[in-house]
């Protein structure tokens, strides 16, 4: 049975009106959506349930690389008792993927706490990946003395200001971004004046026939304000993309799924593989959503990027740990 | 060294005013109550019911705590009159104030 199909939310609505035909298409399959540029058009292409796709166009890719997130190593409380064993599980689903990916993104929060023994925890597994990671760091990566200290010591080295960073792989041009420091008083997450005119700089260098993916921790668009979910100065980042043929940016926090298309720019937040969290306004709190041990994993998952030869070579395919 | 008796009696006798204590909970992503007024003299404990760590920043840097976890509690004794403004750094939507008079 189709597990998302019977949550008591969608958020199409809410985000989404004009997209909600489209969006809709993403709440049928069990086992994910690929989702494939064609023509300017995002489409979805279902997965069956063995989490093949009908339609090849949307598989013929030239290379591809995975995003993990939110392994918050170190919870331990009722809606999942053991992320270890759960990031393990995400761990072996990518050495299992048929095609070795190119490179893996983590979308920040390794840890809950961070400790440094949670750290430890962590690097440990994910070491078992079959493929060099990129991190940026999450809120709870930076909660020890030093603020961010432990994080940047292990992942900053060749990074900039609290370790935001560029890199190229396969014509595709990725950018790092950090919103989990600075926080203000009432205000979302922010980027920063520094960040802001390093990304200016940095995207001089970039034609803007090349493909561009960002990934930072908290949204870079504002899904639900009351809840923090976005980034305040987002929007300025956002318009430096704007003229790009392709731009996916790619979040975590919010541990689910949620996209949305605008122009060239498809956002897009992946699952976490510790706990879900509710959908945007259907509980009090963003806090932690405890479901039954047997379907936890359907809540918890990796997305797969594929990029295709051609003029929108991006495609996103989430699949969940059942 | 008779000073020093002298104001240990002193710390003693004023005891009873320094020992006044009020809890805030922190629960559902919340500071109940969100305005505490107190008087000086007034220890303030936090203590975190959520599932989820939170921090309690005074947004002067007045005071900061370091990540709370579960039960976890942070306190602050309240000497001075004024206000003071404070908010989560996890999660900067909570915000708290506790308003401290003569
Ligand atoms: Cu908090």
């Amino acid at each position: 049975m189709d597990i998302r199909s019977k949550r008591p939310q969608r958020t199409d609505e809410l985000l989404n009106p004009d997209r909600r035909t489209l969006l809709k298409c993403s709440a049928w399959a069990g086992a994910g959506v690929i989702w494939a540029m064609s023509g300017g058009i995002p489409r979805a292409f279902a997965l069956d349930e063995t989490g093949n796709v009908a339609d090849p166009r949307a598989l013929a890719s030239s290379f591809h690389f995975v995003q993990i997130s939110d392994s918050h190593i170190g919870f331990n409380k009722e809606a999942n008792p053991e992320p270890v064993k759960t990031l393990q599980v995400a761990i072996d689903r990518v050495v299992a993927l048929p095609q070795r990916p190119s490179l893996i993104l983590h979308t920040g929060d390794i840890t809950h706490l961070s400790k440094a023994e949670e750290f430890d925890t962590a690097a440990q597994l994910l070491k078992g990946l079959p493929s060099t990671v990129h991190y940026v760091p999450g809120e709870h990566d930076t909660l020890d003395e030093g603020g961010g200290k432990l994080y940047l010591e292990r992942y900053g080295k060749g990074t900039r200001g609290n370790g935001w960073y560029s890199f190229d792989d396969h014509g595709v041009h990725f950018i790092a971004l950090v919103n989990v420091f600075n926080f203000q008083a009432g205000h979302e997450a922010s980027l920063g004046a520094d960040q802001l005119a390093w990304l200016a700089d940095d995207l001089r260098a970039v034609s803007s026939s090349t493909p561009i993916v960002v990934f930072t921790h908290i949204p870079l668009w504002t899904i639900y304000q009351p809840w923090g979910w976005g980034t305040e100065d987002g929007d300025h980042a956002i318009a430096m993309l704007r003229k790009y043929g392709s731009v996916t940016v790619l979040n975590g926090h919010i541990h689910q799924v949620i996209q949305k298309v605008e122009g060239n720019i498809t956002f897009h937040t992946a699952r976490g593989t510790a706990y879900p969290q509710p959908a945007p306004g259907t509980a009090p709190s963003p806090g932690p959503m405890t479901v039954a041990a047997d379907q936890l994993r359907n809540y918890l998952g990796i997305t797969d990027v594929r990029a295709t030869q051609g003029d929108h070579p991006l495609a996103l395919i989430d699949s969940t740990l059942v | 060294m008779k000073t020093r008796l002298l104001a240990l009696l002193c710390l003693m006798l004023s005891m009873p005013v320094w020992a006044e204590e009020v809890k805030i909970n922190i629960k559902e992503f919340m500071f109940m109550p969100v305005v505490l007024n107190v008087s000086v003299g007034t220890k303030v404990t936090w203590v975190n019911d959520d599932q989820i760590p939170h921090t309690v920043a005074e947004t002067r840097k007045v005071f900061r705590s370091g990540a709370l976890d579960t039960n976890d509690s942070f306190s602050w004794l309240f000497d001075k009159p004024g206000e003071f403004e404070y908010f989560c750094v996890l999660h900067p939507q909570m915000t708290g104030k506790i308003v401290v008079t003569q």
